[in-house]
């Protein structure tokens, strides 16, 4: 599977999601469970994907400058901190203290 | 078109609040760019994903995989990519009887329905204010996110290597972003911790990509006996 396979092939299945909801009638998806279903991955697909990024090294954990830039993203989103200045902010945390160790 | 009426104070404020989410919203794009090189996709590649997915969340997870696990990770960045944009069904179906007829409407109303015009559109009081948020964003974040992406990709382009600049610390705090305004309630707090541990813990376990999707059953479980959801939780 190539980069352009990958890349096409998501691209599909997302717009085919999207138009999916304007083709089937509204009540077929209205049942609660399954939008409240629908919510919720979203929020454990993010939060894994958070854990993983912070934490994975290809097969296994290492607790780095990933993990303290991550903490003070969190401090910054709470002080409702723009998210362009955050994602820099971390990065320049992680870099910093890769060039200091 | 001087017979047209003038935009009513509700229409004109769904108007101001699209422009306003819009430009917010399409500096990450710039971010977005630079992560996608980074993770090994070239400009074109980054590009196509912001003109077509178009989807932030699937597009940053696609990348995320990819980061992690490289080409050998592509079923499960498409996987992740393809989960994440379930939500957009939902937002579809919403959206659907405000759009009204008309292929072409349709279609590029499927292709600008995304968490912030759906956001803004669901927000105003009436439906022709709804119908002025939803594309006003919509069409805006389109067009601004597509810049950006590539004004990032660029910048990506000349970075270089990725940790040395604290680029992969970035892209976690990119998904802290994505996260942040969702953790209102105590079920999805729950469901956000459950799977941040059942990803972390079966990482070493299985190939990468896979701990994630395996995480979103804490979202199934959880979201299917609606744990710790309706009133007040026990202690």
């Amino acid at each position: 599977m190539s980069a352009w396979n990958i890349v096409i092939l998501a691209s599909v299945v997302c717009v085919a999601l999207k138009v999916l909801g304007y083709l089937i009638p509204p009540r077929a998806f209205e049942h609660p469970t399954v939008s409240r279903i629908a919510n919720l991955l979203t929020v454990a697909l993010l939060a894994a994907l958070i854990a993983v990024q912070t934490l994975g090294a290809g097969q296994s954990i290492a607790v780095d400058a990933r993990v303290p830039a991550v903490l003070v993203a969190a401090g910054l989103y709470a002080l409702r901190v723009p998210f362009v200045v955050v994602v820099i902010v971390a990065a320049a945390v992680a870099a910093g203290i890769r060039a200091f160790t | 078109m001087s017979s047209r009426p003038r935009r009513t104070p509700e229409e004109t404020a769904a108007f101001r609040a699209g422009l306003a989410v819009g430009l917010a919203t399409t500096a990450y794009g710039v971010s977005f760019g630079a992560l996608a090189t980074l993770s090994g996709l070239d400009i074109w590649q980054t590009c196509f994903l912001s003109l077509v997915m178009f989807t932030g969340g699937s597009q940053f997870a696609l990348i995320g995989v990819l980061a992690s696990g490289g080409i050998a990770a592509g079923p499960s960045a498409i996987t992740s990519a393809g989960l994440l944009g379930v939500r957009n069904v939902f937002y579809s179906i919403r959206m659907s009887p405000l759009i009204g007829p008309g292929f072409w409407r349709r279609a590029a109303a499927a292709q600008v329905t995304i968490d912030e015009s759906v956001a803004v559109a669901v927000a105003q009081p009436t439906p022709s204010a709804q119908r002025v948020g939803f594309w006003v964003t919509g069409i805006l974040i389109y067009l601004g996110w597509n810049v950006t992406t590539l004004i990032g990709a660029l910048i990506g382009d000349l970075l270089g290597d990725v940790s040395a600049y604290g680029l992969d610390a970035a892209a976690a705090a990119a998904f802290l972003g994505l996260l942040w305004p969702r953790l209102k309630q105590r079920q999805t707090q729950a469901v956000a911790v459950g799977a941040a541990f059942v990803a972390t813990l079966l990482t070493p376990f299985l190939t990468p990509g896979l701990p994630v999707l395996v995480a979103a059953v804490v979202a199934i479980v959880v979201g299917a006996f609606n744990l710790l959801g309706g009133k007040e939780e026990r202690a």
